[in-house]
């Protein structure tokens, strides 16, 4: 195993442990850090796939990727505030009205 | 005690991505918000201290200043603010068996198709590939277009938030007045 493959399945493990939070668990800010815990594991990919091929374009896209995340998480802060507010509850039970 | 000097960094490699992944386990496992909170900030540092040892030292600086000093403070500051309505709650919901399941078979696939064989790297590896200079060079020259873009997303994610902020508003005014 070298160094790669142990960076990338590092990334894929707390890309799939942020998917599995993203699905199993149920409050709402809970299921936000998980989604963070995503990005992060997607930005370690990028930095060793940039590492390996020697170029720029993996950092460039990590730092998007950091403007993205503090974009996601301004807005989406506000949006639990506003449904706590109405349901008094960070429960996604309680959000099932919301369903299309 | 030399071989182990010269092994240093791969060994503070393995540390600090074992303390990544027992950060994402724990975010899983700890019912309070903001206990995940803390593993996710121990997580996002370790993942700090990998970008140092790979020698991207200007990443693993903004993933400190960004992710935990920026996104968490304000993730921590809504969770101050919450969760003292949230008592006794369920922690997982009816897709944990499903989920555990998928994400297995996933991991598994994903994992497998990455130990089978990467290509070899091309172009010159090593730290002199992510000097800033030549990352800044490349970011507001060959990416300039990327980083107006993001810039147009910001002003977007902020006029969006000054929406919802005139939403909540407007409920409050028709509660109070009907």
């Amino acid at each position: 195993m070298d160094r790669t493959q142990f960076l990338l399945g590092i990334s894929v493990a707390l890309f799939s442990l942020g998917l599995l939070g993203v699905i199993v668990r149920r409050n709402v800010l809970v299921m936000l850090m998980c989604m963070e815990l995503m990005l992060n594991g997607v930005n370690l990919s990028l930095v060793t796939f940039a590492q390996q091929t020697g170029t720029t374009a993996g950092a460039a896209l990590v730092f998007l990727v950091f403007v993205v995340a503090t974009a996601e998480i301004a807005l989406a802060i506000p949006i639990v505030l506003l449904l706590v507010r109405d349901k008094r509850s960070l429960d996604t039970g309680a959000y099932n009205d919301l369903k299309g | 005690m030399d071989a182990l000097l010269l092994n240093l960094d791969v060994l503070l490699l393995m540390l600090f991505g074992a303390g990544a992944l027992l950060g994402g386990v724990a975010m899983i496992l700890l019912r309070q918000p903001m206990r995940v909170a803390i593993a996710l900030i121990a997580t996002m540092i370790c993942l700090a201290a990998i970008y140092g040892l790979l020698g991207v030292h200007f990443i693993a600086a903004f993933q400190v200043l960004i992710y935990v000093g920026a996104v968490m403070v304000f993730m921590v500051y809504a969770i101050m603010l919450l969760d003292t309505r949230d008592g006794g709650s369920v922690r997982f919901s009816k897709l944990l068996w499903p989920g555990v399941a998928g994400i297995i078979v996933l991991l598994g696939i994903i994992i497998a198709s990455i130990w089978r064989q990467l290509p070899a790297p091309t172009g010159d590896t090593g730290d002199a590939a992510f000097g800033i200079a030549k990352f800044s060079t490349a970011f507001l020259g060959e990416y300039w277009l990327h980083f107006e873009v993001t810039t147009v997303l910001l002003v977007a994610a902020v006029v969006a938030a000054l929406a919802v902020i005139g939403v909540s508003r407007r409920s409050d005014r028709s509660q109070r007045h009907g």
